[in-house]
């Protein structure tokens, strides 16, 4: 009970929020959601099933590009855009599950051949003449006139849809948890042989937690193409895109339903803050900021290997779940 | 003649040309408790396997009650009715108690719901009500090995598969699971097949015995005759169990 | 033809100082069970030492070679006493990030402190070339992969037929019975990780006769180590220096015949099959 007034409170504090904020603050704050919510998408994978990828940026790249470019070729709405997309990231997530357990390639060699399709997807994007290879993909912007179901409008708009996605994609999470195949999850990440002995089709069920967050996850992808407008393969696709999506969850507990959440919270004040601090002082370096992020979380991950989540959720005497 | 539940029919099987389990056929019937013993290295663990889908046999076949269920994968052979324990029990650490038992009865239930007051029912029954909410990663080991039973039984069974859940045990607390499973097979008829180095809970228990050495069935029978057929004691010469 | 055999020769050179870089992350997570994801970064750290030396003191990389494994051996056995230790045993991801903190830290300090310009490293023998039969080998390319061959072959040697290495590779096959009869896991542990690493200054210091070292870079070869390990099979002394020869030979294949961008996509291709068909890699052992 307690955790659900925490949340309300929450949610209403963001929901108000950009009444009482200036535009720097809100973009941070788009920014947090975003991150929050792939951090959920991803948590799906890792936290529940136990399936450890570190090529998540694939699925963004494929839902941000298959929807952009249904955008600009055809003025397909992004709402409408989000299913083809949503159905390609899948399908590529699917391949690569199918793959990876029928080969029973397991564990961090599995992490190892997410990586390797995400380079390679990125690589072949690079090289891909109609979607702009390495010079990029821009969506045409429009200034004065908002309209929801093909995203386009000013930054307030893109506060509601991330706010909305991600508060859509907690309860989902949340709700997924109580099922069947939630059990199945949390029992394959524990002991899949166990798993298996109880009834459980060890492999549907991975399957089905990478159908979930590879769609979850390209999902956040169309947010991005229409947020930003424009899209680098070297970006989109990239490892480091790929680790900036998993540090969320892990820092602020894997699992858990609302780690992802506070990682976010966490990780992007800590990173803009440290910007503002070291442009105040005059130090604002090229590394200078990810030396300082780099040494946080070295600090956090010493301190609370298990993330952030399931010490202060005893702190508040709430469910570590939230 | 009795119903039979399960039939073994020449089960074989080999690890790197190593023949764990020669040509092994036995039936188990319709509620009765049928002990596998054996010593060190017989091959019976790997006899559970096959029956359980753990892993496929290079020869023979597994039927329950009429269906040839050969090959089934772990999760099939469940769904087909066969619930089964680890000898190296593995529970699920991260969750409490009841999600551990409840993962196993969703087997058997059509809801959440339903799966956690089946769990909690059978949790009772081993005596590990009171520790319902407990993380799993806390319990004992003794408590562990009932926590195993309890997930294999809530998968609601026909037949039930338990390797060595004695060992480790305490003389009291393993009458106190004879005579669970006792009532078991009593009252609701559950059809036992266990593999057990504890004699005294064997001889409580089962019904019949067979006997397997370097993969092979020597001898099979009342547990009366079969402990005493000297094919048996020489097999177990030498080991400490008899 | 004679491209062929020059660019394939060229490729097998630059493959095994490659190798030689493989050979420190294998050896560390033989051993300690580990993934050191700062791999790459610590190689382009030794990048960067060996241009600081070369600017500073005009000494030829193949010079301070032993100066900077020296010194990332220290570094390795450092890291290993004051962070990475308390992490064996505990899950994957954690060890993940611990390792993703230091790779950040360090390369992101290498950028703050030199700069994301290229650094380019001049020796007088840049522009020579050894001919062999029908090809033309660059001097450079020789030395470094002569140089390599020689570092692993020495390495080969201490774990065979030194007590120290005996007693490491008595912990990788059972850390059980190394405890058992009284070995110093920790002491070993760490010396471990400070020789993967002195392995890596080494590579490093090779590497930058062969490459400019930029932050940027250290990803790349972070993946690059992957790559070399996991096709050649994880623990396999010879299988990261077949790995390596491998990846390299196929990266200028492809240069050459594509375009230099492409070349690691036959590297990923390559990763993925061996993933799938034959995870052990190719020297490993089948478990």
């Amino acid at each position: 009970m307690k955790a659900r007034a925490l949340l309300g409170v929450l949610f209403a504090l963001l929901l108000i929020a950009p009444a009482a904020i200036g535009a720097y603050p809100l973009a941070v704050l788009i920014l947090i959601l975003h991150y929050a919510y792939l951090g959920i998408a991803w948590n799906v994978m890792m936290g529940f099933a136990g399936i450890l990828s570190l090529g998540h940026a694939l699925y963004v790249g494929l839902g941000a590009y298959v929807a952009a470019a249904l955008y600009a070729s055809f003025g397909l709405p992004a709402l409408l855009g989000a299913v083809p997309a949503a159905v390609v990231a899948t399908l590529a997530g699917l391949g690569i599950g199918a793959l990876g357990f029928r080969f029973r390639v397991n564990g961090v060699y599995f992490a190892l051949l997410t990586i390797a399709f995400a380079e390679f997807t990125r690589i072949l994007f690079d090289h891909m003449g109609w979607t702009g290879g390495s010079s990029g993909f821009f969506l045409p912007v429009e200034h004065g006139h908002t309209n929801l179901i093909a995203l386009r409008g000013p930054p307030i708009l893109f506060y509601y849809v991330a706010l909305g996605m991600t508060a859509a994609a907690f309860v989902a999470s949340h709700a997924l948890m109580r099922t069947r195949l939630g059990y199945a999850w949390l029992a394959i990440r524990e002991d899949a042989d166990s798993a298996a002995a109880s009834g459980v089709d060890v492999f549907r069920a991975r399957m089905a937690a990478v159908a979930v967050s590879s769609a979850l996850t390209s999902l956040g992808g169309v947010f991005y193409a229409f947020y930003y407008n424009n899209m680098y393969p070297e970006q989109i696709f990239s490892m480091a895109r790929s680790i900036e999506i998993i540090l969320a969850p892990i820092i602020g507990g894997l699992g858990t339903l609302f780690g992802p959440v506070l990682g976010s919270f966490v990780l992007t004040l800590l990173g803009e803050g440290t910007t503002s601090l070291l442009e105040h002082f005059g130090l604002a370096a090229p590394g200078a900021k990810q030396v300082i992020y780099g040494l946080a979380l070295l600090v956090i991950v010493m301190v609370r290997p298990a993330g952030l989540w399931p010490w202060l959720a005893r702190r508040l005497g709430v469910g570590r779940d939230g | 003649m009795a119903d039979v539940l399960l039939a073994a029919r020449g089960l074989s099987k080999s690890f790197r040309g190593l023949k764990a389990v020669n040509d092994v056929s036995f039936v188990v019937n319709k509620g009765e408790v049928l002990a596998l013993i054996g010593p060190n290295g017989a091959g019976k663990t790997t006899c559970f396997n096959l029956l359980a889908g753990a892993m496929p046999p290079d020869h023979g076949a597994v039927i329950l009650e009429g269906r040839d269920i050969t090959g089934f994968r772990a999760d099939q052979a469940c769904r087909a009715g066969i619930g089964r324990t680890f000898q190296v029990v593995k529970p699920f650490a991260g969750l409490s108690v009841l999600d551990n038992v409840a993962v196993g009865a969703l087997n058997a239930a059509k809801h959440v719901g339903e799966a956690k007051e089946r769990a909690r029912a059978v949790l009772d029954l081993l005596d590990l009500g009171h520790k319902v909410d407990e993380p799993a990663s806390s319990l004992t080991l003794p408590d562990r090995k009932r926590l195993e039973v309890a997930r294999a039984l809530a998968t609601g069974p026909k037949l039930l598969l338990l390797d060595e859940v004695m060992a480790g045990l305490r003389p009291t607390e393993c009458d106190r699971l004879v005579e669970i499973l006792a009532g078991l097979n009593r009252r609701d008829g559950l059809t036992i097949l266990l593999i057990e180095h504890v004699m005294r809970a064997v001889m409580k228990l089962a019904q019949r015995i067979v006997v397997l050495h370097h993969g092979e069935k020597i001898a099979e029978g009342a547990p009366e005759a079969v402990v005493r057929d000297p094919a048996v004691l020489d097999c177990y010469l030498g080991e400490a169990e008899l | 033809m004679e491209v062929y055999l020059d660019i394939v020769a060229s490729g097998v050179l630059t493959g095994l100082v490659y190798g030689l870089m493989a050979l420190g992350l294998s050896v560390i997570f033989g051993v300690v069970r580990v993934v050191n994801f700062a791999h790459g970064e610590l190689t382009v750290a030794a990048m960067y030492m060996a241009w600081v030396m070369a600017g500073s003191l005009g000494a030829d990389p193949l010079l301070t070679l032993p100066v900077i494994a020296a010194a990332l051996f220290a570094v390795g056995y450092l890291l290993q006493r004051h962070l990475v230790e308390r992490f064996i045993g505990r899950p994957e991801h954690e060890q993940f990030m611990l390792l993703l903190a230091v790779s950040i830290i360090i390369l992101n300090g290498l950028l703050l402190v030199y700069g994301p310009d290229a650094r380019h490293v001049q020796v007088e023998y840049a522009y020579d070339s050894f001919e062999l039969g029908p090809m033309l080998l660059d001097t450079v390319r020789v030395y470094a992969a002569g140089a390599a061959v020689a570092l692993a072959l020495g390495l080969y040697l201490f774990f065979r037929f030194t007590d120290l290495g005996t007693a490491i590779r008595a912990c990788a096959d059972n850390l059980l019975g190394a405890q058992v009869v009284g070995l110093d896991v920790r002491r070993l542990y760490a010396l471990t990780f400070g020789i993967g690493c002195a392995v890596v200054g080494a590579s490093g210091t090779l590497m930058v006769l062969m490459r400019d070292a930029t932050p940027q870079l250290a990803v790349q070869l972070t993946l690059l180590a992957f790559i070399v390990v996991i096709i050649g099979g994880l623990g396999s002394m010879a299988g990261a220096l077949v790995g390596g020869v491998l990846i390299g030979v196929s990266e200028a294949l492809a240069g050459f015949l594509l375009t230099p961008s492409l070349k690691s996509l036959f590297s990923y291709g390559l990763l993925i099959l061996v993933l799938l068909l034959r995870p052990e890699g190719l020297m490993g052992k089948r478990t």
